[in-house]
């Protein structure tokens, strides 16, 4: 556990110190998002009806952004290949890699959504149920992206890669995400979209430190 | 009593066969050096015997127990510095050690200043890791070593970019580590001064592997 909590700490301070890096994908998010209304027009309306789907897609790719540098750096200074070598179970690292992804990448996209949702004339009656839907969906996008970034370590253009393998995978969270609030919004009841979140981030928080270790294994032989 | 050892070992790097039919013992409190020109295999060597792959023949074990049988426990006893130092630019030299002492059970400050102790680094200690030299990185990853008490060192070319007082160091740390009952394996080009140490030549295995490998081709394929 001491090995858990040390690698979460070191990801961290190495995250706080380049704030730089961990701000580029919130600054992508609201910049991404902020594009559509120039391109379909400001219609009010018509934006609020789009806001649950935008803000889900740009959040989505914004996660995607930050992936790559998930394990490369620790590949290139090899220090992914001590921590493969160290008495912590790899599926550990996995997992706190992938927290650690999740605390500087996924939380400040929450925090910066509803800012959006308003941009964008959502009713803010939605409000609660899109932080409580990015608040589950969002760890599965960090856990089965760690998956991806771990699968393309050692490839050529790697960073290309990672979104077509991760990006048909991550098509359930965005489903039943933005359904849940649209749910949210029409007044409908959006328990069952909040469970199918829950239950792929249950899944994901099982099987990805799994494979993620696999494939970590795998890119070091 | 030989303490970690490896029978008939033969490594495939890609598809090229490195080295076949490799035998080698390290007894408790041994050094074993290897030696042979660039390219005949001593850091696959020292690679398979760290568990990074596995083996395509024979077996490696540790006091009579085979390491594929209990791959936990090597990873405990295990320590190695392979060429790359694992140095954070942004984290400073007492930060890149205490996470490391950390990963292998020892983070307490005692055991931190043990290792910047032994790689002299103690002044260093609040640097940055982006002002160190490409030797004073070398020796912040040595000092990981010394911080952290393992009973198997795997070294692959420690001597590289040290200068002569780092070289003296690194030689009393290993002497020091020998002298608990602990076991190296040090890849180097440059001599060693390491007391009652073995050494093992690649080069007759690398071309064993190589006339083995011209063999099967020179047989008709059907």
């Amino acid at each position: 556990m001491s090995g858990f909590l040390g690698l979460l700490a070191r990801d961290l301070r190495l995250a706080l110190r380049r704030r730089a890096d961990a701000s580029l994908a919130v600054l992508f998010f609201v910049l991404a998002a902020a594009m559509f209304p120039f391109g379909v027009g400001p219609e009010p309306n018509l934006l609020a009806r789009m806001a649950p789907g935008v803000i889900w897609v740009t959040a989505l790719l914004a996660v995607l952004l930050s992936l790559e540098r998930l394990f490369l750096a620790d590949y290139e200074d090899g220090s992914l290949e001590l921590m493969v070598l160290a008495p912590q179970p790899l599926e550990m690292t996995v997992l706190a890699k992938a927290l650690a992804h999740w605390l500087t990448t996924g939380l400040p996209l929450i925090a910066a959504a509803p800012i959006l949702a308003l941009l964008y004339n959502m009713d803010p009656a939605g409000l609660p149920m899109l932080i409580l839907a990015m608040a589950l969906g969002t760890p599965s996008l960090s856990l089965i992206g760690a998956v991806g970034a771990a699968l393309t370590l050692g490839a050529r253009r790697g960073g290309v890669l990672i979104p077509l393998l991760v990006l048909p995978l991550n098509i359930p969270v965005l489903i039943f995400g933005v359904a849940a609030l649209d749910a949210a919004l029409a007044g409908l009841n959006p328990m069952p979209h909040i469970m199918f979140l829950g239950a792929l981030f249950l899944g994901s928080l099982v099987l990805a430190p799994v494979a993620g270790a696999a494939a970590l294994r795998q890119a070091m032989e | 009593m030989s303490m970690f050892q490896g029978h008939e070992l033969t490594c495939i790097r890609g598809q090229r066969r490195v080295f076949a039919g490799l035998d080698f013992t390290v007894p408790a409190g041994g050094a074993l050096i290897l030696l042979g020109p660039n390219g005949s295999g001593k850091s696959s060597l020292l690679r398979l015997m760290a568990g990074l792959g596995r083996p395509a023949a024979g077996q490696l074990s540790w006091a009579g127990t085979p390491i594929a049988e209990d791959p936990e426990a090597h990873r405990v006893r295990l320590r190695y510095a392979g060429h790359l130092d694992c140095v954070k630019a942004v984290l400073s030299v007492r930060e890149n050690l205490s996470f490391w002492a950390g990963q292998y059970g020892a983070a307490e400050a005692e055991a931190v200043n043990r290792g910047l102790k032994a790689f002299a680094l103690e002044s260093l200690a609040d640097m940055p890791g982006q002002i160190l030299s490409a030797g004073q990185k070398h020796r912040l990853a040595l000092a990981r070593l010394a911080a952290s008490p393992g009973e198997l060192w795997l070294l692959d070319e420690p001597t590289v970019g040290l200068d002569s007082a780092a070289q003296l160091r690194l030689t009393a740390a290993i002497a020091a580590h020998r002298e608990t009952g602990g076991c190296v394996v040090a890849a180097t080009h440059t001599p060693l001064d390491l007391p009652g140490a073995q050494s093992v030549n690649l080069s007759p295995y690398a071309e064993a592997a190589r006339a083995a490998e011209a063999r099967e081709s020179a047989e008709p394929a059907w």
